[in-house]
């Protein structure tokens, strides 16, 4: 980047940025590993508070039919007949070693569920982010601040498609392009072409928003003496947007990933229901529907203590794009 | 004086330049806005057709004369349904957004005027509900309290909540050193009386846009949830519950589902659209 000369006299700011960046990021995830604890301590004083018995809850809900000997074992085992803090202790000692109970509409560990569901949605959301944020570029780039029908046609697609909701979007695309023009299969989750529509569906509201953002920053951008500097010295207005430009108008899009992170989640719950498709938003779903608790509430850990992760991560790629935001403790 | 020479040049510009595309989307924004409110309190006005009536012989049938958006499987019209549905629709975004709103107030408050460990309580409180995406806390509660209209709202409400309350404490903080806050304590007004004629007014008043927005995310958010099966039973008009139920039948019959999404496009769209406008003329650069 600079010269020789100037990185020996003072001390390398690669490594310097890399050392507070090292320290924001014990610090998030020690922030991150509080809330965690909370959300699992909410969820465990939620479930106690919660009419019913644990225990039935425990062994199938209302439809199981359990012997007599089976509550006893379970209500030793799982400490039931022991004070409240002594209870939570043990939810936690459980928690901390990966133990998230047993599903009892399908009869296996919590977290082998997990780690069969996970893969799929990763998949799609990925995707689904990937896609959405080429859509981004593709709108914004080419057409922020021309004044011309065609930044204004861009800006309307742009508010079309942040006003769509991805459920009803995932309907038509499935009625005209599995239905009606059989491109793609209507439901499963193998192999790539199963995988196009859901994508699409889930990434073309998100390139909404993320455009309508990224636009308005990129114009304000566009405007900026540096932009003029950079013109002057007679880059081409491709070269301007995407290596001067851009890089300053990406910055509200990132911020915003991480709020698009748990768009895609939630979307995928809807998403993985309407295509039929394997993961753990269909499995919460189907968990909510069947009153497995103890699924419910595992897929939800998991999938805050992921979201929380990916925040964090989200907050460490805009400093990292970003140096001049101050290290703060927030 | 010299205001007025700086603006002058700027303003007729811009105004000659594009005014006829925003007020042409920002009126047809608020003319349906009207339709969609009026036909929640009288929705004979539209449709004469009663939205439950069930004629089998009539079922399935495509958009036509008759039937202007066709019929569901039980030969019910889909046109009196989606007229119908709108006031479940509205009803429930507008109060789950009332309640997210009120959560929002009291958060933002007690943590912006609150001392410095209620802050950071406050804050920890934001910063775990927003450790679930929202869909993931609605369903969490559906779950734990079960399916219904009231589940329904306050797992939308819960949802939203945490965005609204950050942006809540975000103005109070902006606004309680304000010149006139301090005017009205040296006056001596009680406190109570500047939270609510002097701080929530003006600490609220960027938030109204935010609020028209979130109008329309949280009938998008019911909708979703009471598309999972989760909001109000069918066979009640509701726009979510209609797409639901027209799922099952996608392969042969688009319009079940086409419309009522339709509907829940345009409500979303043109509460953004009225919400931008809102916020052009506060901020006073209506171009």
């Amino acid at each position: 980047m600079t010269t020789t000369s100037l990185t020996v006299s003072s001390p390398d700011p690669r490594r310097q940025r890399l050392i507070r960046l090292g320290r924001r990021a014990a610090v998030r995830l020690g922030g991150g590993l509080l809330v965690l604890w909370a959300v699992a301590t909410l969820t465990f004083f939620a479930l106690r508070l919660m009419p019913g018995d644990p225990v039935q809850a425990i062994l199938g809900g209302p439809s199981g039919n359990p012997t007599p000997e089976t509550i006893a074992e379970v209500t030793r085992e799982y400490g039931l007949d022991r004070p409240l803090a002594v209870q939570y202790g043990l939810y936690l000692a459980r928690l901390v070693q990966g133990d998230l109970g047993v599903s009892y509409s399908q009869h296996m560990p919590v977290t082998r569920v997990l780690a069969e569901q996970a893969g799929p949605t990763l998949e799609l959301t990925l995707s689904a982010l990937v896609l959405a944020w080429l859509l981004v570029l593709a709108l914004t780039v080419f057409t922020a601040g021309r004044r011309s029908w065609v930044g204004r046609l861009a800006s309307l697609a742009e508010t079309l498609c942040a006003a769509l909701p991805h459920f009803w979007l995932g309907i038509v695309l499935l009625a005209v392009f599995a239905f009606g023009l059989r491109l793609f299969p209507p439901a499963g989750s193998d192999g790539w072409r199963t995988l196009v529509l859901p994508t699409i569906a889930l990434a073309v509201p998100l390139a909404g928003f993320i455009g309508q953002v990224t636009r308005e920053s990129l114009e304000l951008t566009l405007d900026q003496p540096f932009v003029l500097t950079a013109r002057t010295r007679g880059l081409s207005d491709a070269a301007v947007r995407f290596k001067h430009a851009l890089r300053h108008a990406v910055l509200p899009g990132v911020s915003l990933s991480g709020w698009a992170i748990g768009a895609l989640i939630s979307g995928a719950v809807v998403i993985e229901v309407i295509f039929s498709r394997r993961g753990l938003g269909r499995q919460l779903y189907q968990a909510v529907q069947l009153q497995d608790l103890p699924l419910t509430i595992g897929i939800s850990l998991v999938v805050a203590a992921g979201y929380v992760l990916a925040n964090i991560l989200v907050d460490l790629v805009y400093q990292w794009i970003d140096p001049r935001q101050k290290e703060t403790l927030a | 004086m010299s205001d007025l020479i700086l603006e002058s040049p700027a303003l007729p510009l811009r105004t000659q330049r594009r005014p006829r595309r925003i007020r042409l989307g920002a009126s047809l924004a608020i003319g349906f806005l009207t339709l969609v409110i009026v036909a929640a309190l009288a929705p004979q006005l539209f449709a004469h057709g009663d939205p439950l009536a069930i004629v089998p012989r009539d079922a399935f049938h495509p958009p036509g004369w008759a039937h202007w958006f066709g019929t569901d499987q039980s030969g019910r019209d889909i046109y009196s349904r989606v007229i119908h549905g709108a006031r479940l629709s509205l009803f429930v975004g507008l109060a789950a957004t009332a309640l997210a709103m009120s959560i929002a107030i009291v958060l933002g408050l007690l943590g912006g005027l609150g001392g410095l460990r209620t802050d950071r309580g406050v804050g920890w409180l934001l910063e775990i509900l927003f450790a679930f995406p929202s869909l993931v806390l609605a369903l969490l509660f559906v779950a734990i309290f079960g399916s219904g209209i009231g589940p329904l709202i306050i797992a939308t409400g819960l949802g939203a909540a945490p965005g609204y309350a950050r942006m809540v404490r975000g103005q109070v903080l902006a606004v309680r050193n304000a010149g006139y806050i301090e005017a009205a304590r040296a006056l001596g007004h009680p406190t109570r009386r500047i939270i609510w004629r002097q701080l929530l007014p003006n600490a609220m008043r960027p938030l109204i846009v935010t609020l028209t927005m979130g109008v329309g995310q949280a009938i998008v958010w019911a909708s979703a949830l009471s598309f999972l099966g989760l909001g109000a039973r069918p066979p009640t008009p509701e726009w979510g519950t209609m797409l639901s139920m027209g799922r099952d039948f996608i392969a042969n019959a688009w319009w079940l589902t086409f419309f009522p999404g339709l509907f829940i496009v345009l409500t979303t769209l043109s509460t953004t659209v009225a919400g931008r406008y809102l916020q052009q003329r506060l901020e006073g650069r209506l171009t």
